[in-house]
This record gives structure tokens, sequence and C-alpha cells, in this order.
């Protein structure tokens, strides 16, 4: 094992965790001002609806899949009766339909944002970075489910990313694990690390406002004045 | 019974003269900024027209305000449940796009100055202020002012619609009127309703309805959820904002800045006690035109002793109180009913009273050939240039009625007064049909024709040294203070400066320097 397996597989994940979760709490404290889910409908609204309808139709099964092919371990699947045979056609046909829908959203998205020219002024950097990354990310995983699971069947990656995966969180990383791996498959691991490592930095903390909570609460809102703590 | 104080607003349309003095005075406080050049916060519209943004009354479109479903008080634009679920939180369906109000511009000035010697005079070309790009004009706000267009946006102005007799827009027949639009802080307000993040609420002593910045999260339901159109999404900090009522001069005890500069003296500020207990009741009623007598029951006498004694148990100043008892909101909407709410059939209690316009029919009992029979008012008023049933159809839910009365007591004052100037006599008994004594005319007189400014505007400040120290929080909140370059005023691309920087140079403690 090289070093720069070493560092691919067991530092920088660390690392993109490591700003993930340090990012968000600095950026839950310090800027609840542009915490936003900035979107443009109000610039741009035919091509957005469908762009972002089927961006996120597609991406919530897709994270998923990925929670029950990452987190759950081949075994206990297979205890609970989910054959290998069973998973694969649930992985490759509903998660390759989902991936291409998420996929589909993302091309016309990003289409949307660099060729309508008003979307495109009020795009930040961090708007296009995001974009691009998540393009790219969706395009290696539906290219990795579709066409590498079919060019080299023999790999599983049940019995390498996903260990490698579990035991990162159980402290015991083994970047062996990932040697073996396919390229294209490598790099949306890559990818997606690097993505969390800049998501408290970017729009999509708008994720974790997801207003849940709204279902249960009543319609009208009062507020009334406080004792605040004045410094004296 | 829950005693809640609420500060309201009367504009007597009597008097707009369409000055759009309230507008820009608005704009310089509050939405001289970039992301926010296209809100205004106050605005006002020539009617009949389509308004801003464009058709904003037709809540077929819109989805704005409350309907009932089985009987029970539940948002146009879905249930809460609805949203979350059906994906609307990804794409909203119901939400205005800026192309329905305007794209601002500005003009490339710089080219007057700069431009060689030509054949012709240099040309400053208007300017998208959102993407840069040259633009040709065909909206902008106030595009229909005094009825230009009248003939074309007219015909589709919802209210108009609604008439099943034909209106002509020929210029003869025509009619117009002014109609200054601001958030209307209801009792009932759908967008604090719609808002998933919590972010909008109502304030508890004195019912203003504002959006916590730091809590917004940029979803836009409460564009959809008002069905006046007054919050609005700034394409900058991706953020609501809304008329804010000037909550930082009404606590001082100052009118708003659109009242304090209004020329026609047509606005009135005062404090409203009412049930918060039966609000969800009012908003309820079954016929769309019972909504505004429901309205009206929600407010309590303020001289009643029980109710002074349940509002002092409720927790409200005995100076609140007492700017209830001189409210002019109360008077006109309550005491005199010559107020009405906008649009009251959308379920939101607004707070915002208007006092309908009478249009020109005077001339049949005023001036050279007038009708010498003052009992021929009554007549005269159905054959007022603006129909009543589009009067009705703004203010009551087309109950011509209650509108009818209101413009009857007030061409009954015109009457009275003039009967008294001209010492001509007048049978004081005539008063009684129209519901009033004497005394009232005279007070409704100095109120509606006077209108003195501390007669127009009883403010009690908000004593906030109660619970905070004012002198050590000066200058602590505010836009000012937020770094974000969407928050000082709109500055042209090129400069250097920031919109913060800029900010910060020029305004001081709520005064521009020149």
């Amino acid at each position: 094992m090289n070093w720069l397996d070493h560092f691919v597989w067991v530092i920088f994940p660390y690392l993109c965790v490591a700003v993930f979760v340090v990012g968000h709490i600095f950026r839950f404290r310090y800027d609840q001002f542009h915490w936003t889910a900035k979107s443009s409908e109000f610039i741009e609204k035919k091509q957005l609806m469908v762009g972002s309808l089927l961006f996120h139709i597609g991406i919530l099964p897709v994270i998923m899949g990925h929670i029950a092919g990452l987190g759950i371990p081949k075994e206990w699947m297979e205890s609970m009766g989910v054959n290998e045979h069973v998973y694969h056609i649930g992985a490759v046909y509903i998660g390759g339909l989902f991936g291409v829908i998420t996929l589909a959203g993302m091309l016309l998205l990003t289409t949307r944002r660099l060729t309508k020219r008003t979307i495109r002024q009020l795009s930040t950097t961090s708007d296009l970075i995001v974009n691009v990354m998540l393009l790219f990310i969706v395009f290696m995983g539906v290219f990795s489910t579709l066409v590498t699971t079919n060019v080299q069947p023999e790999f599983d990656y049940r019995e390498t990313i996903s260990v490698w995966f579990r035991n990162l969180f159980l402290f015991q990383p083994d970047a062996s694990l990932m040697s073996e791996v396919p390229l294209s498959f490598k790099m949306h691991v890559v990818a997606g690390f690097l993505i969390f490592a800049f998501w408290p930095f970017s729009r999509l903390v708008h994720v974790w406002s997801v207003p849940l909570n709204y279902v249960r609460r009543s319609y009208i809102l009062y507020r009334k004045h406080r004792q605040q703590s004045v410094r004296r | 019974m829950k005693i809640k104080a609420q500060i309201a607003m009367v504009m007597n349309l009597d008097k707009c003269i369409g000055c759009h003095t309230c507008s820009v005075t608005c704009k310089s406080t509050w939405t001289n900024r970039e992301g926010a050049e296209y809100m205004w916060f106050n605005n006002v519209e020539t009617k009949p027209g389509i308004g801003y943004p464009k058709r904003w009354e037709d809540q077929e479109k819109y989805k704005g305000g409350w309907t009932l479903r089985k009987g029970k008080l539940e948002l146009k634009s879905g249930s809460k449940l609805s949203k979350i679920a059906l994906g609307k939180i990804f794409y909203n369906p119901d939400m205005p796009e800026m192309k329905d109000y305007y794209e601002p511009w500005t003009y490339d000035y710089a080219k007057l100055t700069n431009s060689g010697e030509k054949k012709h005079q240099p040309v400053a070309r208007p300017k998208s202020a959102v993407s840069g790009e040259t633009m040709d004009l065909d909206w902008g706000p106030n595009w229909e002012d005094d009825l230009a267009g009248g003939h074309i946006t007219g015909p589709k102005d919802p209210n108009i619609e609604k008439i099943e007799e034909e209106i002509k827009f020929n210029f003869e027949q025509s009619f117009m009127m002014y109609l200054p639009r601001l958030c209307e802080h209801c009792l009932n307000p759908s967008c604090v309703a719609s808002c998933p993040s919590g972010a909008m609420y109502k304030r508890d002593e004195d019912g203003i309805v504002l959006v916590d910045q730091e809590a917004c999260r940029g979803w836009r339901y409460c564009m959809t959820g008002c069905p006046y159109k007054k919050v609005y999404f700034n394409w900058k900090t991706n953020k609501a904002e809304k008329c804010t009522f000037c909550f930082p001069r009404i606590e001082a005890g100052l009118p708003t800045v659109c009242s304090e500069t209004c020329t026609g003296r047509i606005r009135y500020l005062g404090v409203l006690l009412y049930d918060a207990d039966r609000v969800q009741d009012a908003a309820s009623m079954p016929d769309e035109k019972d909504l505004y007598r429901a309205q009206c029951d929600l407010f309590l006498d303020p001289h009643d002793p029980k109710v002074i004694e349940q509002a002092r148990k409720d927790g409200l100043a005995e100076e609140w109180i007492e700017a209830a008892q001189n409210s002019p909101v109360y008077k006109l909407a309550i005491e005199y009913k010559l107020a009405f709410p906008l649009h009251p059939e959308y379920r939101t209690l607004p707070m915002v009273w208007y006092v309908p316009p009478l249009s020109p029919i005077m001339s049949h009992f005023e001036g050279k050939d007038s009708i010498q029979n003052p009992d021929l008012i009554f007549p005269a008023i159905e054959e007022m240039r603006t129909p009543i049933q589009y009067l009705a159809n703004m203010l009551t839910a087309g109950d011509t009625e209650v509108v009818k009365e209101a413009l009857q007591r007030m061409a009954m004052m015109r009457s009275y007064k003039r009967a008294e100037f001209s010492k001509q006599p007048l049978d004081e008994n005539r008063l009684a049909r129209v519901g009033l004594n004497a005394r009232q005319i005279e007070e409704m007189y100095r109120l509606l024709a006077i209108a003195k400014y501390e007669d127009r505007f009883v403010i009690p400040t908000s004593h906030k040294e109660g619970y905070m120290d004012p002198f050590r929080a000066q200058g602590m909140e505010g836009f000012g203070g937020m770094n974000c370059d969407g928050c000082g005023p709109a500055s042209p691309r090129t400069e250097s400066k920031s919109g913060k920087e800029l900010y910060e140079e020029n305004f001081y403690g709520g005064i521009w320097r020149d």
C-alpha cells in the first residue's frame, strides 16, 4: 500500500468528514443570514420546474439506496432474505432508474444555469462548483451502476467499498480494500467525499432545513418581546 | 376572551391624489438596495387596472389567502402536508415570477457624457439591474398610472371581470381611483401560516407581521400565501422581505413613513383591541359576504369597563387602552362604519382599511346646477361614476349595501357642513337616517376634512425600556449590521465600494447625509 492510497482512502475521507461537521457548526452559529435554499425560481420558472423536480425526486431514493448498499452488511441483507440476485435487480434497475432521473435533472439544471443569462449572472462561484460537482458525481454514479457493473460483473462493491466505508466509522480504516475497485467507482467516491467537505459552505445546507416540523405546528405564530440579555 | 392590541391603518381614498409620495419615501427608507429594487413595500395603483404584480387579485392563479375546505379554514395553496409531500417544496407552481412584477432597470447615464461627437444626441439606454443587459421596456412600476393603457388592462382587472354588466372603457365613460397598497398586517395572516421555517410571525404587542431574516430559509411559500402579494423575494440575499410597518418608528410613537409623508393626509394610524380567541371563527364564516361584519365584531369597545378590565388582565398598558379609546381607526372603521378591509373574502382579516371614494356625482347637489332637494343624495349615490359594485368587489366581497351606506354618510356630512357654512336650514333629523347625530358628523368632519396630525396618528410607545436597554441597543439592529452586500443602497456595478460600505458612509441614524 503506497502513500497515495493511504492519503486518498484514509486521511482524505476523515478530513472531509471533519470539515463537514466543524463547518456546519461554524456556519450554523455565525451565518444564519446566508442560510437559504437560494432558489432561482423567481428569475426563471419553466426550466426550473422540470430540472428541479427530476433532480430532487431522483436524488431522494438514490440516497436511500446508498444507505442500504453502504450501510447494511451483505450478510445481514442475506439473512433478511435479500440474496445477491434480488439485491442486484434492486440496485441496478431501481437504482439505475432513479440515477438516470437524477442525472437528467442535473443536466437540465446545469444547462439552465450556464445558458440562461440572468441565472448565470446571479450564480456565485460556490453555486457553479456545486453544480458541476453534482453533475460529475451523479454521472459517475450512473456510469458505475449501469456500465461498470456490466463490464466487470465479478466486481462486488458490497465486499469492498461498503466494508471500507463502514470501517471508516469504526475507526479501523483499511485502504487495501479499495485497491482493486474500478476507476469509475473510485472517482465517484472521492468526488462524493469532496462535496461533503464543501457542503457546509455552499447552498447545500438547505437540505438540513427541510421543514418537517411545519406539519405539526400551528398556523399562526406570535412572538412576544422577551427580557433580552443586554450586557450592562 | 383574550384581548390583544393591533396597530391598524385607515386610508381615506376620497382624498388620495395619487402622488406616490408614500411609495417614494417608503422606497428610499426601506428598499433602496440591490436585490430589492423591484420591491415596493408601498405602491399606489390606479384602479381599474391589473396592478402589481400583474393581476394580483386573481387567486385562481396565485392561490393566495385562505379558503374553506369542508367548512374548515385551509390555505388556498394547499395544506401543510401537501407542501412537503407533493414536491411543491422543489418547485412552487403558484409563485409569481419577477416578470409578473417587473424587471428592475437603470440607465446607461455615462453614455450621455462620454459619447463622442455624432450626428444624433446620445441616448441613455435602459439596462437590466439583474443581468446588466440592454432591455426593451414593455412593463414597469406604475405602467398603468392614471389609466395609461386602461382600455387594455382595465377589462383584465379581476374586480371588473366580476361585474356582470358591461363596463365601458372609452374616455367619456371611464372612471378611476387610486388604491395605495401595503402589507395589511392581517389578524389571520396566511403568509405566516405558509412559512414552513417559522420565520414569519405576528408581534404579540402590536400585531405587526415581520420576517425573521436569520430564520428565513427562502422556501418562498409566503409569497404564494399572501393574497395581496406583499411579501417579496430579495433575489440578492435569497430571503423574503416585507413592509415592516416602520416598526422602529411605531415603537417610538411615530407614524409610518408612508403616513408621515402623505401629502393628502389620507392616512390614519391607531390602536384596535380585539378578541384573539375569536379570530379563527371570524375568518371561517361560511358566506363570504358575512366576513366584513364578522371582522368588525372582533373589535372591542375600548370604553366598555369590562373590556378595560380584561385588557388590563391581559397585560395591556394603561397608555395603550387610552390610545384605543382615542383611536381614529376605531372611529372610522367601527363607529362610523366608513372604512372597509381590502378583499375580506381572502379571509386574512386585513388591518389596513379603506374609506371608499365619492366619485363625480357631487355636481348633482353641489355647485351651480345643484339639485336643491338634499334628499336626492341617496339616488345620486347610485349614479356615481365609479360603479358601487366595483368598490364592493374590492372592499366587501361584493356586498354593495354597506358601501352605499358609507358613501351616504360621507355625502350627508358634506351637505350638513355645506348647509352650515352657507347658513341654509338643514333638518337634523335627516342625520338619523344614516345612523349619525350632529356630534358625530362634526367629529367625522374634523377627522376627515381637517385631519390634524395628532388626530390622525394616535400611537402609544412600546416601552422597550421595560425589557431592554435601549441606549445600548442603538445601532444594533437593521440591515446595516448584517454584513451582506445586498443590504446597502443600490450602487452601480462598476463602483468599487460595496453596498454595505456605501450604506455605512451615507446613512446615519435614519438620516441620509447629502
